[in-house]
């Protein structure tokens, strides 16, 4: 699982605002709504896809992320292959 | 008899000796707890100091809320007993859900660490029931994480109800409407970012944290008598 924590719209974000900033000054032109976060990268075993979405929102409700001024994003990406797990990973 | 205050150190807590001395020269009798018990019996307060409980992992304070003696703070939070989060033990507060909104990265990306002058804005919590309103005191603050933030209808709450217990004359870190300091709806509960503990001896400057501190220690009986 891959987990996106990020400021919520509306919250300033001063890392952001910085490099939004910084950007441009070594001549990269055009960016915009620079928001950073963190990610947090994990492994979970659960029945389905579905279910382990719903295990990642609880985490992220209750741990991952603070509801006033964060936000979670969560995605699944697909875990290392057999050839990188010795116990022989799912896909 | 003096009161009984537990000062709780998380692994990572690094002002407990400063809390300790200062409520000790105020006549309290203090005890450092370590965050693993899950019993605080007999104490008659709590103060939650500063540092990076549990490193500020994740974010401040949320390992922390996590560990045994946030069961007792609760409880005795509930039952009236005043509780001080000072800079990280506000934070600590705050992601504990015992107090609103939360303390995100100072605006302008600055760690602040020098007296700044807050004005106390209401007598309705513990440590400044005895301060007129409108007293401006010099205080150090010491933190990255220190712009309070919280919902629009939260804000509007606090104000409603007196609950902004002080304010940065010159706001520092960006914090929403200069909030230096909140506390719960009974006012026991209070979350500072200014450390009085670091002006408590005329040595390091004027003493003007031991109004608040002093506050803390005698609070507990009109705060039984008035409010519970």
């Amino acid at each position: 699982m891959l987990v996106e924590v990020t400021h919520r719209e509306g919250v300033a974000d001063p890392e952001g605002a910085t490099i939004e900033r910084a950007l441009p000054a070594l001549g990269f032109g055009g960016v915009s709504r620079v928001r950073v976060g963190k990610a947090i990268r994990f492994e979970l075993e659960a029945d389905s896809e579905e279910a382990a979405r719903r295990e990642v929102e609880e985490m992220c409700r209750r741990l991952l992320a603070n509801p006033v001024i964060e936000q979670a994003s969560s995605s699944v990406v697909a875990a290392p292959g057999p050839a990188s797990r010795a116990e022989g990973g799912r896909a | 008899m003096s009161l009984k205050v537990a000062v709780v150190v998380f692994p990572g807590t690094n002002c407990e000796h400063d809390v300790a001395r200062a409520l000790g020269d105020l006549g309290a009798s203090c005890e450092l707890v370590f965050h693993d018990r899950s019993r605080l019996a007999g104490f008659d307060a709590v103060v939650l100091p500063g540092g990076f409980a549990h490193g500020d992992y994740l974010r401040p304070g949320a390992i922390a809320r996590f560990s045994p003696v946030m069961g007792e703070v609760r409880r005795l939070a509930g039952e009236g007993a005043p509780v001080l989060g000072i800079c990280n033990g506000f934070q600590v507060l705050t992601e504990a859900g015992l107090l609103p909104g939360a303390l995100q990265r100072n605006a302008g990306l600055r760690f602040v660490c020098r007296p700044v002058r807050v004005r106390i804005e209401s007598q309705s919590c513990v440590l400044t029931r005895h301060l007129e309103p409108g007293t401006v005191l010099r205080i150090p603050v010491n933190h990255m994480l220190g712009n309070y933030v919280c919902e629009p209808a939260t804000l509007a709450e606090l104000r409603a109800e007196s609950r902004i217990v002080a304010r940065y004359v010159d706001n520092p870190n960006g914090s929403l409407d200069d909030i230096a300091g909140v506390c719960n709806r009974q006012g026991n509960v209070v979350g500072l970012m200014p450390h009085p503990e670091r002006a408590c001896d005329p040595l390091l400057g004027p003493p003007d944290g031991r109004p608040l501190l002093a506050g803390l220690l005698g609070a507990r009986a009109p705060l039984d008598a008035g409010l519970l």
